[in-house]
């Protein structure tokens, strides 16, 4: 039983040495409940905007006349400014669910 | 409408505190933000009260706006949070964190965070505010954050004058700008870290800062802990948070986020007709003269009779001369009485009574600077939807 016992005395004894020396934030964000809306190619959506930020992002933009037209300027400002790794084929596919889910 | 003889203090709080509290919730966890498409959570982070939740990752927090009714200081755990990328240095260690300080000096840094406390600490109340505030009220709309009038705030900042630390260092001769990166970065290596920059002379002026305090204590995590930049009477896109690297260079500095991103019109009031695209930018740089009514929300329900108007004001840095009030939708204008002057820089509070008929009424407020500005009528637009500061309008009915 000893044995079991002084190894975890040892580590909480490094845990508070540890933390008198260095005290790391560790601040913690609310988990994220944003979820993007139910849609055609939703995984595809998923699988590549959900990589750099929140559905929010997309849910909170403004209600546009050119829908299309406004979320292909965005998807390409994600591409081209930002860097984003998406595969052409899925570029029509995000700009169409895009548009017709929000 | 109004009578300045009449001061009865206090007179209409009463129904005042019943429209305040009843803000368009639609329930105890949702806000309405006044456009199309406004609804947004409430949303609880460690170190604030509860916000309006604009995005989760990376966070961006709007204050409510009924704070800025509380006094010229915005608190910590309601001062408003704007990142741009997701990874965030959640794990930070404060005493691990170094400032580097490098470029074209004589004599490169490395600063812990005592080393900057240990140097002689200087305190400037003022305003930051994001340079999307408010463009949810942007017509025609534009992408982006789409923010009320929430994205701003007023606190004491407590820190080390940028200039000591450039001194320290030794900049050399030659040199042009000073470029500022924080801690937060990209998640992907491709995407544009965010780095920021300043002319020299802006960035030895004495009066940008490095803080390490807000309001008498640290900085709030979601607002650059520990180190922060303050550009007082600048927009917050400068401010950068969890500041860890300054670099002095010889160029103009041609990163994506001075270079391509937060530029406005090169035009005389940086605008041009909605809709349109300038032909010429500049980056943003100070704030545009704005006020606002904090007291009675828009849509109000007052009680005909005596009432104390109150808000706030403030300016890109040369302090606010006056503030009018109308009740009449922009007839008439009265002078409001001013509150304690915190510095160039900050809020400034003012207040009006006045004495309101049974009917439906437009309350404005227009502020003019020290250096003449003052708010226009209508809005101005820029494709980006930054520097809104057309008179605010709120409606009310008294009965």
């Amino acid at each position: 039983m000893q044995r079991t016992v002084l190894p975890a005395i040892t580590l909480a004894l490094a845990a508070a040495a540890g933390s008198a020396f260095a005290a790391p934030v560790n601040y913690k964000t609310p988990d994220e409940v944003a979820a993007f809306k139910p849609g055609p190619n939703l995984e595809v959506v998923q699988g590549n905007c959900s990589a750099c930020h929140s559905s929010d992002y997309v849910a909170t933009q403004p209600p546009m006349k050119d829908k299309k037209g406004f979320w292909q300027a965005e998807v390409t400002k994600m591409i081209k400014v930002y860097g984003a790794p998406i595969d052409d084929a899925d570029v029509s596919k995000i700009v169409d669910y895009l548009a017709a889910t929000y | 409408m109004f009578d300045r003889r009449d001061l009865l203090k206090g007179a209409g709080l009463a129904a005042l505190a019943a429209t305040l509290n009843s803000t368009k919730a639609l329930a105890l966890d949702t806000v309405t933000l006044p456009f199309a498409n406004g609804e947004r959570p409430l949303v609880k982070y460690p170190q604030k009260r509860p916000m309006i939740g604009l995005t989760s990752r990376p966070p961006q927090l709007e204050t409510p706006f009924a704070v800025f009714n509380d006094g010229p200081i915005t608190p910590n755990n309601a001062f408003f949070v704007r990142y741009h990328l997701s990874d965030l240095p959640y794990n930070l260690d404060p005493d691990k964190f170094t400032l580097e300080v490098k470029g074209k000096v004589d004599k490169p840094l490395k600063l812990s965070l005592k080393d900057i406390r240990k140097m002689k600490a200087t305190e400037i109340v003022a305003v930051n505010q994001c340079s999307g505030n408010s463009r949810g009220f942007f017509e025609p709309r534009v992408a982006g954050g789409q923010l009320a009038n929430g994205a701003m705030g007023c606190a004491r900042w407590r820190g080390v004058p940028l200039k000591a630390v450039l001194e320290m260092a030794g900049v050399q001769a030659g040199a042009k700008q000073v470029t500022f990166n924080g801690m937060d970065g990209p998640v992907n290596d491709k995407t544009p870290d965010f780095i920021k920059a300043l002319d020299l002379d802006h960035a030895t002026d004495g009066e940008v800062m490095l803080a390490y305090g807000m309001n008498g204590e640290d900085l709030p995590f979601l607002n650059g802990f520990p180190l922060r930049l303050i550009v007082p009477g600048y927009y917050g896109t400068y401010w950068v948070k969890h500041l860890n690297e300054i670099t002095v260079i010889d160029n103009v500095y041609d990163g994506f986020w001075m270079k391509s991103a937060y530029r406005i019109p090169d035009t005389p009031n940086n605008a041009i007709e909605p809709g349109t695209a300038p032909k010429a930018t500049i980056p943003i740089n100070r704030f545009t003269i704005r006020s606002f009514i904090t007291s009675v929300p828009d849509g109000a329900k007052l009680k005909a009779g005596a009432m104390t108007l109150r808000g706030i004001a403030f300016d890109g840095g040369k302090g606010i001369k006056n503030v009018e009030v109308s009740a009449d939708g922009g007839k008439t204008w009265v002078s409001a009485k001013l509150g304690k002057d915190l510095g160039k820089y900050a809020f400034r509070e003012w207040k009006l009574p006045v004495k309101l008929m049974t009917g439906s009424h437009e309350l404005k407020v227009r502020a003019t600077g020290n250096g003449g500005e003052t708010q226009p009528d209508t809005p101005r637009w820029n494709p980006a939807g930054y520097l809104r500061n057309v008179v605010e309008t709120v409606r009310v009915s008294v009965a």
